[in-house]
């Protein structure tokens, strides 16, 4: 196979794996700053428990996002090596200052937080919670910041085959950060919350740890509700941005041929790249041009501005971005639903409503998965947009048998990885919060010798864990 | 006025030089791992290190991300030139990241066992691996004329770049055994004190090899310190220092072992850049080609805003880097965490 397509499919398939997880910490982290806060200002055993539990899923979820995020880095300088040359004067201060700002801020409070209870103050403790998130959302800032300056590159002139700063404010504040970075945060904690509430709505229903399941709940309710709601607005403003820098792109997100004034917006069509048409298109007049520049009759581009061999792939642009808003649309049912219910006081009877809440866990994941899948797919063929092609882009003297290797082998350690993540956090999620005795006492690594452990292991609401175990109890 | 080239070449020397004292220990407690045998003493070794290890590793990462900012060609052409060992060395840091975690959520016998191979494993071979690195930065790569590297994988593994990827893994257990040997009480302790002693000696076998090749065999690399005579103050503070180092285990002095350990690994730092100062990939083909801070940096804006973020950062990182190592200052106990 030709080492172009290998080293996207490595970069993509990485990278995509990447992202399952630090969206998840980002937004708890949040949560976990809440619980912390109610557990500084009260002192009550009830809110330790609770910030206990979710920080022992954090702590897996964050490991692995660790492990896979060492790859990305490394990345740069194995398979796209002309790349790192091409705009290293611009892409590698972001990545630098990530590290210096974030990365070290994030590790440094982790490890404050994980082996501190039981050894530091309250005060201590919700401070190190608050520092962890800081550090998990600037993080995402910095490598946004790199991101979007290969989709909308500002503040550079090309000397001599590469791109040389010229503006850092501009590189940084390039057409695309604001819009992309407030998106994926609320996507975030969109995820985070949305995972909370999922896994106390299985508490609930296995009548495990109801009273900590209840608050949780409550909180990540909120938490996704408001969050969801920022995404319309957010990524409304990406996508006058996207119209605005990257006509070619919106185009095949809409399925746009002709350029024309007053364009339609397609709910749904089936996108015939070959013979340049849409089947079974259902479209309401008008409203891209109004969504893209907010006036129905603007002039919207259409992908016939530029020749086959310069278009993103079609279909999956176009289904990916129909996908998210579907998923935007879910999330806002049922958190709308669920807000509705616990105004009235019956939220956490109403089992069906549970089951939803568990079964839309994984859902926000697959959002991200696609949204991405627009951004980057809908970008090519650029690596840097109508500035570096990506088949210039990769390290030509890595032989493509070397890719594939790393490439095989990156399959089978995720895969070996994302099954012991799953797998850890549906142990501990059955788990549920620990008795007091415990999680008032040691962590990490040493807990497993404290005294007492494994007689708590059993479980002090033991009816109820038994009662639930069989999970279909409804 | 320096110019800003060299004032990052060596900076750029200052973090790996933390990384690798910092990390040293870590790494150098994974290559005992399996040297504990009972189930607790694995703890404590886990967690004699649990709160830093990934603050620590973050040097190492921030030391690419400025490598990659400040001289993009060296970054390119290293990580691909070398794209098999440096594989090796993601899956062993991948596999190592997880193992702290992961091992302790599940009691299971095989469960642990599997997550204590993946993090000695993943300990070794990267400290073996930066030392070959390292050594062939001494002796120079062959470079074509786009700055690839143009050699094969088995170059790679050429004898002088193995006694030197032998002496930075010796350095690297010494680090971690006299780290546990300060940290911890008991039995442990004890064994760990002979660890440090082994590692030590190999460490002094291994420095006297080098040392001997360089001056037999590799005379490009006296070239600076002929230049510039008090250059040879490094190597001889790296020889006194590790001496030292010998001395302390002898004497049963944990805390100055440590201390010792630690700047000879930043001596023998400062001796390598010294060497191979400035350039950060010696062609050996012809000296013409090698990537040097002069022809291989970003452009001047860049090194002034990265300077910026450097200075603005560093101290920073360094201050709550300083508190978090005092709050946990003290003998470690399992249970105590
Ligand atoms: C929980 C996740 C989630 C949800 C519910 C949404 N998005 Fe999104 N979206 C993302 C998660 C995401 C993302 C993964 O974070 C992306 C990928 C790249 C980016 O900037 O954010 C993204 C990309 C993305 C892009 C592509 C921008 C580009 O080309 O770079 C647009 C135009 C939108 N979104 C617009 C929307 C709109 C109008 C939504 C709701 C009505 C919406 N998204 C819901
Ligand atoms: C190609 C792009 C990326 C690179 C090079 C990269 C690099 C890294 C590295 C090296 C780590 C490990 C840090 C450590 O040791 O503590 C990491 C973790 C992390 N990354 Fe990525 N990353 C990329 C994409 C992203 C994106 C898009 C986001 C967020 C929007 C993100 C957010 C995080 C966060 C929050 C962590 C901390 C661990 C976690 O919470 O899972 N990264 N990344
Ligand atoms: C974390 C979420 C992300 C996902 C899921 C994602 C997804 C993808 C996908 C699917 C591709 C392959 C496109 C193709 O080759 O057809 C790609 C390419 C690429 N992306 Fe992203 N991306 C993410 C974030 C980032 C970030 C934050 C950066 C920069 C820091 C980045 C830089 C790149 C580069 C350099 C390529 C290779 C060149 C190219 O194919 O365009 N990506 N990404």
């Amino acid at each position: 196979m030709d080492a172009v397509i290998l080293a996207r499919l490595q970069f993509a398939f990485t990278v995509g794996f990447h992202f399952l997880f630090p969206p998840l910490t980002i937004g708890m982290a949040w949560v976990i700053v809440g619980t912390m806060w109610k557990w500084k200002r009260t002192g009550e055993d009830f809110w330790l428990r609770i910030s206990r539990f979710w920080i022992k899923l954090f702590a897996i979820t964050f490991a692995t996002g660790v492990a896979t995020g060492i790859t990305m880095e490394f990345q740069f300088g194995t398979n796209w090596a002309e790349y790192s040359r091409f705009v290293g004067d611009i892409f590698g201060a972001p990545l630098a200052a990530e590290a210096i700002f974030a990365f070290f801020l994030e590790s440094s409070f982790l490890g404050v937080l994980l082996f501190g209870f039981g050894r530091f103050s309250r005060t201590t403790l919700f401070v190190a919670a608050l520092l962890v998130a800081i550090g998990a959302t600037l993080s995402a800032f910095w490598i946004i910041v790199a991101n979007s300056w290969m989709q909308t590159p500002a503040g550079f002139e090309l000397v001599g085959g590469r791109a040389e700063l010229t503006d850092f404010w501009a590189a940084v504040f390039n057409p695309s950060t604001m819009p992309r970075y407030t998106h994926t945060i609320a996507a975030s904690l969109t995820t985070g919350a949305l995972f909370v509430m999922g896994v106390s709505a299985l508490l609930l229903r296995r009548g495990k740890s109801v009273e900590e399941a209840k608050a949780s709940l409550r909180i990540a309710l909120i938490l996704a509700f408001a969050a969801n709601l920022a995404q319309l607005g957010t990524g409304h403003w990406h996508g006058m941005q996207v119209a605005e820098t990257q006509p070619t792109k919106l185009a095949a997100t809409e399925g746009l041929f002709d350029t024309q004034r007053g364009a339609p917006f397609v709910v749904f069509a089936i996108p015939n790249a070959e013979e340049e048409r849409l089947d079974a298109a259902v479209e309401v007049p008008g409203l891209l041009s109004w969504l893209s520049f907010a006036d129905f009759d603007a002039e919207v581009k259409g992908l016939r501005e530029v020749p086959p061999e310069e278009r993103p792939p079609l279909g999956e642009v176009f289904f990916s971005f129909r996908a998210m808003l579907a998923l935007w649309g879910w999330f806002m049912l049922l958190t709308s639903v669920g807000l509705f219910l616990l105004w009235r006081r019956r939220l956490f009877e109403q089992r069906w409503w549970l089951r939803l809440a568990v079964w839309t866990i994984p859902l926000p994941f697959v959002a991200n998965e696609v949204g991405w899948m627009v951004a980057e797919l809908g970008r090519q063929p650029w690596a840097v947009q109508d500035v570096l092609l990506t088949r210039d882009a990769i390290s030509v003297n890595v032989p493509a048998w070397q890719i594939l290797a790393s490439l095989l082998l990156f399959g089978l350690v995720y895969a070996l990885l994302f099954v012991a993540w799953f797998y850890l956090l549906r142990k501990h999620v059955r788990k549920g919060p620990e008795p007091a005795a415990v999680a008032s006492g040691a962590a990490g690594e040493g807990a497993a010798a404290v005294p007492g452990r494994s007689a708590a292991d059993s479980d002090a609401e033991g009816p109820a864990a038994v009662a639930g175990d069989d999970g279909k109890g409804g | 006025m320096i110019e800003l080239q060299i004032v990052w070449f060596l900076l750029i020397g200052v973090v790996l030089t933390v990384y690798v004292v910092l990390d040293g220990f870590d790494l150098g407690v994974g290559i005992w791992h399996l040297f504990a045998r009972r189930d607790d003493e694995r703890r404590t070794l886990l967690t004699s290190v649990g709160p830093v290890w990934d603050g620590n590793e973050v040097w190492l990462l921030t030391g690419g991300g400025a490598l990659f900012a400040a001289f993009p060609p060296v970054y390119a052409a290293v990580f691909s030139g070398l794209y098999l060992p440096m594989m090796v060395v993601l899956f062993a840091l991948i596999a190592r990241a997880v193992s702290f975690e992961f091992r302790g959520k599940e009691d299971a016998r095989g469960w642990r066992a599997g997550w204590d191979l993946a993090f000695a494993l993943g300990s070794m071979i990267p400290a073996l691996l930066l030392g070959v690195v390292a050594g062939n930065l001494l002796r120079g790569l062959p470079l074509d004329l786009r700055g690839d590297y143009a050699g094969g994988f088995l170059e790679l593994l050429h004898p002088f770049a193995l006694v030197v990827g032998g002496l930075g893994f010796a350095l690297f257990a010494q680090q971690g055994a006299v780290w546990v040997w300060m940290k911890t009480e008991g039995e442990l302790t004890d064994q760990a004190r002979g660890w440090a002693f082994l590692s030590w000696g190999a460490a002094a076998l291994l420095f006297v090899a080098a040392t001997i090749w360089v001056l037999a065999g590799l005379p490009h690399v006296r070239e600076n310190f002929l230049a510039l005579p008090v250059l040879w103050g490094l190597p001889v503070a790296a020889l006194v220092l590790l001496v030292l180092t010998g001395w302390a285990v002898l004497a049963d002095h944990p805390g100055r072992g440590f201390l010792f350990s630690s700047l000879t690994i930043v001596s023998l730092m400062a001796t390598f850049g010294a060497s191979v100062f400035p350039s950060f990939v010696r062609a050996s083909n012809d000296p013409r080609l090698s990537l040097t801070a002069y022809n291989s940096s970003s452009s001047d804006l860049t090194l002034e805003v990265m300077l910026v973020i450097a200075g603005v950062g560093v101290p920073l990182v360094a201050g709550y880097t300083i508190w978090v190592y005092r709050k946990f200052r003290g003998k470690v106990r399992v249970g105590h965490y």
